[in-house]
């Protein structure tokens, strides 16, 4: 029984039947993908997704494996495509932004942000600087809610299970935060064209500053659960090391990015929000390893600490709404003397505002890298085009680069390091 | 009464409290993990969740038994009890309390090989199991517990070894006996203090032994979805988790038995009955760790728990066992019998 | 033969546990007669597998093997030993000294050959 030749591949192991349509691959286009060795059954070519516990819900892997060690890795997305990108040319500026919402549905606000900025960009809007303000609390709350159920999940990935639930458990804290200032605690769209929705009610303080205190403590506890460990550092030191120039040139950003020893940051680079107007530092690595990208994001719940410590006490008393009837709608008690109100009231929630012709690109810096948003306006109240440059597309691309040479247990700690989560991969 | 009968009522009564204890084992653990994460675990099913693992039983029995194409049928459904049946037969020379009554194979003089033995043949289970499921997940689970049994197998060994040599014998109750000596009361006689050595690396090899975190990579949930039970659902997945369970149990009652002088403590001359008392204690405490360890380790990788087993664990049990055995020859206090 | 009983009898009965088990789950579980070819295929992450399972495997898990089953027998020789120890006195311990030698000798031959090295034999 142990005995057995090698099985060569042929057209008949992938013989599609009419009623199987898990099989999407065809012969021709598996030989292009994978080593000849495959082809003569020396080795072993294994799924890993859709439905697998940890590639963060429906990545497909196609992996060419010599034993445990993998030859080949090549990732195969859409399982999860929304439409969402093509759904937002339907609807109105300010009606797109639900949709924004659930393409990195961990970081929903930064969503909203980009896309917002990326509005106000192309129809040029002057943001209130309380509400510059407060948007940059709720980005920085949502980085490190993004990067709680990233260090979770990996933690989760390696085996370390408990620290799954302490992050949940820290993301509790922030979700009410989301609840409090809009209602919703995952798919806030708060943050809109002109400013944000409303301004945040008293307690909204109270909670950002429970973060503020307990966080730093909670922070101390997984330093000495995951970093000082060293069988922590056994998984993640010096595995799935990608270079400064290979993550360049795939178009890697955020901590990915910067853990290969590359000090760029949407938030230093290209200011928006009055990201300008606050202290705080880049954290980089050096050898781009799976240990730097988790010190990076690690760093970077410090420097968010410190970047809502001082817009907290800095924060300006004001609207938190643009002015400009075009794009913001009135209060409800102006509609009720002024007919002009009245009007733009009913064309901003009928029609919506119109954007000029033009295209604009606005990026911001979500918890995962660069989020994009590039529009392109027609003179109409709908976009022309919409596309995320979504940052886990981009820096799940390498990912056979990083997991090449490297065994089955690395795979589960690289895609766990590059934090991606599908929505917003197959958008 | 007829030696059969008794040894067969003796036999049954064993595998009846095995089993209970697995089942409650399993609601400990839940029960355990929960609060350690924060959580709150089982609470609905009867009081404090007592009965979520009869629900749990109950459930599985229900299930529909699925044979999946292309399985290697005989193999397929041997591999279950290849895992259960070594671990309850580990409990016939364990003695659980003072005296015969409480020890099913009391006269076997060989009862720390047949340890090691019969401990090692859950693993043809495993990676049977692995092979005779068809599925790429499964075979790699099956090959990774072959590679882990050779990891952890020959330490582990060796470590039994140290200690059958300070007691001179191989027999378990030999061996309780051995680490309670005249000269020194108390704790202070028991091995974990006399061979520290040898218990540390009894430890190591005993997650491994039994494939719990952090060494449990042949059932990584996170890398093979299910390891080598991946096809394994229902009544068949029972078995494999009964087996793990109960040789968690076992593992626990031979360290406690080689190491934390077994059901010894104070009054057990006066009652007897005390001692399965005392047993039970140290037992459920070694289980707790088990259990604390899962919810705090990150997982090992897999050719890093080879590297261990074949270069630290065994040349370092091997020097243990040479250095205690010039220091018995010396005659050293601590190391007479 | 007596001292085996309990155990032989512990075997009957743990095996007839494992056969109720099994035979409980046929009996009790539903049997559903519109079985289609998906559901019986083997679990690769909702996808259909490429190639068969049952496969040759890597060449070094059957060298670890066989380096495993030279040591594990050495190391059932160290029982027999230990018991005896104290009866045996220093002849006993210089004779074992020998035995380890050879076998630490090839340990460390093998060490150094690399045969140890899971990640290097790949090349």
């Amino acid at each position: 029984m142990l005995t057995q030749t090698p099985t060569p591949l042929n057209e008949d192991a992938l013989k599609v039947r009419v009623e199987d349509v898990q099989l999407d691959i065809t012969f021709e286009q598996l030989k292009r993908l994978v080593s000849p060795r495959a082809l003569t059954g020396e080795t072993m070519l294994m799924n890993m997704g859709p439905q697998h516990p940890s590639t963060h819900g429906v990545l497909r892997l196609l992996l060419e494996l010599d034993g445990e060690t993998i030859v080949n890795c090549i990732p195969d997305i859409g399982y999860l495509h929304t439409g969402i990108e093509k759904t937002a040319e339907g609807k109105t500026y300010l009606k797109a932004i639900p949709l924004t919402d659930r393409t990195d549905y961990l970081a929903p606000m930064s969503n909203n942000m980009a896309f917002c900025g990326a509005v106000e960009k192309l129809v040029g809007i002057e943001v209130p600087l309380r509400a510059q303000y407060l948007r940059v609390i709720l980005l920085e709350l949502t980085r490190m809610n993004s990067h709680l159920v990233w260090l979770g999940t990996h933690a989760l990935d390696l085996g370390a299970m408990s620290v799954f639930l302490y992050c949940m458990r820290e993301r509790e804290m922030i979700l009410d935060i989301y609840e409090a200032v809009s209602g919703a605690r995952m798919m806030s769209s708060y943050i809109r064209p002109g400013g944000l929705w409303r301004d945040v009610p008293n307690v909204f303080f109270d909670l950002v500053q429970r973060v503020l205190d307990v966080f730093p403590k909670r922070l101390i506890e997984y330093e000495k659960l995951l970093t000082k460990n060293p069988m922590w550092k056994d998984r993640t030191v010096g595995i799935g090391k990608i270079s400064a120039q290979d993550a360049i040139a795939w178009g890697m950003t955020g901590p990915c990015l910067r853990a290969t020893g590359v000090k760029y940051d949407v938030r230093k680079a290209y200011p928006y929000s009055s990201y300008d107007h606050f202290d705080f530092d880049i954290p980089t690595g050096t050898n781009g390893d799976v240990f730097d990208r988790y010190k990076c994001r690690m760093e970077e719940f410090n420097q968010s600490l410190k970047i809502i410590r001082q817009a907290l006490k800095r924060l300006p008393p004001g609207p938190v709404m643009t002015s400009d009837r075009k794009v913001a709608p009135p209060p409800k008690h102006e509609i009720a003397y002024s007919m002009e109100s009245l009007i733009h009231h009913f064309k901003l929630w009928t029609e919506g505002f119109k954007a000029p012709e033009g295209e604009v690109y606005f990026a911001v810096e979500s918890g995962k890298g660069e989020y994009g948003v590039l529009l392109s306006g027609d003179g109409t109240s709908k976009p022309r085009r919409v596309h995320f440059r979504a940052p886990s597309f981009h820096n799940l691309q390498p990912i056979n680069e990083m997991a090449r040479g490297q065994l089955l247990a690395d795979l589960v700690a690289i895609i766990g390091s590059i934090d991606i989560v599908l929505g917003d991969v197959d958008r | 009464m007829p030696v059969v009968v008794e040894v067969t009522l003796k036999s049954a009564a064993l595998i009846f409290v095995l089993l209970t204890g697995f089942a409650y084992l399993s609601l400990l653990e839940r029960k355990f993990i929960a609060r350690l994460q924060a959580r709150i675990g089982p609470n609905r099913a009867g009081p404090f969740g007592l009965l979520q693992p009869v629900a749990d039983g109950l459930k599985l029995i229900f299930k529909e038994s699925v044979t999946p194409k292309g399985v290697d049928k005989p193999i397929y459904f041997l591999a279950p009890a290849l895992v259960v049946v070594p671990a309850l037969m580990l409990f016939a020379v364990i003695p659980v309390g003072k005296g015969a009554t409480f020890q099913l194979a009391s006269d076997l003089n060989v009862g720390a090989l047949y340890v090691v033995g019969v401990m090692s043949l859950a693993v043809y289970g495993i990676a049977l199991a692995g092979w005779a499921s068809n599925n790429k997940y499964a075979v790699l689970g099956g090959l990774r517990a072959a590679a882990q049994m050779i990891a952890y197998e020959l330490g582990m060994g060796l470590s039994v070894a140290a200690v059958v040599l300070m007691a001179s014998s191989a027999s378990l109750a030999d061996i309780v006996a051995a680490q309670y000596p005249e000269q020194y009361g108390g704790i202070l006689g028991w091995f974990l203090f006399r061979q520290p050595v040898a218990a540390a690396i009894f430890v190591i090899a005993a997650f491994a032994e039994v494939a719990r975190a952090p060494f449990d990579l042949v059932e990584a949930e996170q890398e093979l979805t299910a390891g080598f039970m991946t096809e394994y659902g229902g009544m068949k997945f029972a078995l494999f988790f009964m087996g793990e369970y109960v040789k968690m149990i076992a593992v626990s009652a031979l360290f406690t038995t080689f190491f934390l002088g077994g059901w010894s403590g104070p009054f057990v001359n006066e009652a007897p009955i005390l001692s399965v008392v005392y047993f039970t204690i140290k037992v459920v405490v070694c289980l707790l760790a088990f259990i604390w360890v899962r919810a705090t380790l990150p997982r090992v990788r897999y050719d890093k728990l080879m590297d261990m087993g074949w270069k630290v664990l065994f040349p370092v049990a091997l020097a243990n066992v040479l250095v205690t055995a010039v220091l018995i020859l010396l005659g050293l206090p601590g190391y007479r019998l | 033969m007596n001292d085996f009983l309990p155990i032989f009898v512990l075997l009957v009965l743990a095996s007839g546990l494992v056969s109720l088990v099994l035979l409980i789950s046929v009996l009790f579980g539903p049997r559903r007669r519109a079985r289609n070819e998906t559901k019986l295929q083997p679990y690769e992450s909702g996808m259909r597998p490429i190639g068969p399972a049952q496969r040759r495997l890597p060449v070094r898990f059957y060298l670890i093997a066989v380096l495993f089953i030279l040591f594990d027998i050495e190391v059932v020789f160290f029982f027999p030993w230990a018991v005896a120890l104290r009866e045996l006195g220093w002849a006993g311990l210089l004779s074992m000294l020998i035995f380890i030698g050879i076998l630490e000798a090839g340990h460390f031959w093998l060490w150094r050959r690399g045969a140890l090295e899971w990640e290097k034999m790949d090349k």
